[in-house]
């Protein structure tokens, strides 16, 4: 999934503090699995922005909406009747869905109330770690089922760098090797022989590099 | 193994002398004199001398200006160049650059991550890694072609290096990965710094019992101690560095005024013990800001003086 942060309610009062109306627009989706940006987390930050401008002895009409997904047209379409109520829109969905939402309503600010961080996995109970970068071109066949251009801080396409140690990466002693890991991941496997195989010069540009991506699919087309 | 460039490095280890390289760090300024100098007091005791490139990633003047320096100077650099900053654009146009100035070897490194350096807010590039580099250079000299498939005019004639650190973790990948250095490209090898010597003993016996010294030249790397405490904070907090607690303890039971005298010795007996080890080839030491020492290192050590293979 697409995993996010909150940002800081400072930040958000900041971008929001000359608004009379604003519009809180959570997503059911990603940032909901991740308690960034769903249901309950609109709430939460409604709750506040009444609370802050109350303080101010402000009167400022704070709207509530969760959608199915900002990343959908369709789904979009549900707030067309009361975007016009507010002046702003603090969307908590991902990067995603608040650029899906400004494009729609086109002269209406929308700010983000999330940092967008990654794609990844929850690994426990409130934890969240990064597994894919999307390059557009997945080696995961070829390194044991682990990403080294997400999983290695210098995304090594041939390694362990000199840095490995105790299985920890070189940057941060909490933070797993990626190549240990694909490592223990061959000899699980028993296809350490693999490991000697050079990974050739990696075509980026189907990656970042590349420019903005898109996908059009002709037998899903209208 | 066959003599391919005309880097006097090459042509030391293949006549089976062992070799001795230092390096120097490029300056925190433009200063144009403090490569010179530290050139100036190492160059009669050493046959390459290297030059950092941006090391722990603490941004400096750049690495092949210094080289140019060192061989206006009539000097032997070794260009050393990191992945971290450059893309393949970059990297293969500084090596035109070197090659246009006739700069004979080049080391391929990957480089520290930028997060330990004065820049950690950066980017780092990473288009290639240190093996990629390796099979880059190979790919310009040998076919005498940009990675593109453009034919170079006049293409580079570097002696190819990389760094090997018998240290890092996993230990059983550690001669695997060497071969993989030399299967892209590697035709010499500066090792991280040397402490525990019975380790890098088992890392060469299995490099020889593959017969990989046989098709790479080996140098082992040192960097004497200054101090107990860079014996400490090499044990600690550089990753991927193994100091024994026999070697901390000889320091820090020594005087602090006698200290680095005791980190010469041990650099010395190291070499001198090294020398008898089969398939090394050569030395590489490295005195951080301490360049000075690096002549009575070499003299102690028995390698002065050094070939004349002009
Ligand atoms: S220590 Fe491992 S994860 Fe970290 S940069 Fe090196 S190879 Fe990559």
């Amino acid at each position: 999934m697409i995993v996010a942060e909150k940002k800081p309610i400072e930040e958000i009062i900041d971008t929001v503090k000359d608004c009379q109306s604003i519009l809180v627009l959570g997503c059911n989706e990603c940032v909901t699995v991740c308690e960034a940006g769903g249901k309950k987390e609109v709430g939460l930050l409604a709750s506040a922005l009444r609370m802050h401008f109350l303080q101010q002895g402000r009167e400022v009409n704070i709207g509530e909406r969760t959608l199915e997904r900002q990343c959908d047209q369709e789904y979009l379409e549900e707030i067309r009747d009361i975007i016009d109520l507010y002046d702003m829109v603090v969307s908590i969905a991902c990067g995603v869905g608040v650029q899906f939402t400004a494009e729609k309503y086109h002269a209406k600010p929308v700010v983000p109330g999330v940092n967008t961080l990654f794609m990844g996995a929850n690994e426990a109970r409130g934890v969240w770690s990064e597994r894919c970068q999307g390059c557009g071109q997945c080696l995961l066949a070829v390194s044991g089922g682990i990403c080294p251009v997400s999983r290695c801080a210098k995304r090594i396409l041939n390694g362990p760098c000199g840095g490995s140690s105790a299985g920890k990466c070189e940057i941060n002693k909490e933070l797993p090797c990626g190549w240990q890991l694909i490592i223990d991941r061959l000899k699980a496997l028993g296809r350490m022989d693999d490991y000697e195989k050079i990974i050739p010069i990696k075509d980026w540009s189907t990656e970042r590099a590349g420019g903005p991506r898109k996908v059009v699919r002709e037998d899903l087309k209208l | 193994m066959t003599i391919r460039t005309a880097s006097k490095l090459e042509k030391i280890l293949a006549s089976g002398q062992l070799a001795v390289t230092s390096e120097c760090g490029p300056p925190r300024g433009s200063d144009p004199e403090v490569i010179p100098r530290k050139a100036e007091a190492i160059k009669n005791h050493v046959d390459a001398i290297n030059v950092t490139d941006n090391q722990t990633s603490m941004t400096r003047l750049c690495s092949l200006a210094a080289c140019i320096r060192l061989k206006l100077m009539g000097l032997e650099p070794v260009l050393q160049m990191v992945t971290r900053d450059r893309n393949r654009i970059a990297l293969q146009s500084d090596i035109l650059g070197a090659a246009s100035f006739d700069i004979q070897n080049i080391l391929c490194l990957s480089g520290d991550h930028q997060s330990f350096g004065d820049c950690a807010r950066g980017q780092n590039v990473y288009d290639i890694d240190s093996l990629q580099l390796l099979q880059t250079v190979r790919h310009m000299r040998d076919e005498g072609k940009f990675l593109g498939g453009d034919p170079i005019i006049r293409p580079p004639r570097l002696f190819v290096g990389a760094a090997e650190n018998p240290f890092a973790d996993p230990y059983e990948i550690r001669v695997p990965r060497l071969a993989k250095k030399i299967a892209a490209g590697a035709e010499f090898i500066q090792t991280q710094c040397i402490y525990n010597l019975d380790k890098f003993e088992d890392w060469m016996r299995q490099a020889r019992d593959r017969g990989l010294t046989e098709q790479v030249y080996i140098l082992a790397g040192l960097t004497p101690m200054k101090s107990v405490g860079m014996a400490r904070y090499m044990k600690n907090r550089v990753p991927g560095m193994d100091v024994p607690d026999a070697v901390v303890k000889r320091l820090a039971d020594t005087p602090k005024e006698k200290q680095a005298e005791e980190g010469i010795k041990i650099c010395v007996e190291s070499i001198q013990r090294l020398k008898e080890v089969k398939g090394v080839a050569g030395f590489h030491i490295m005195a951080i800001e301490w360049e000075e020492k690096v002549p009575e290192i070499v003299e102690q050590a028995g390698l002065y003086p050094r070939p004349d293979v002009a």
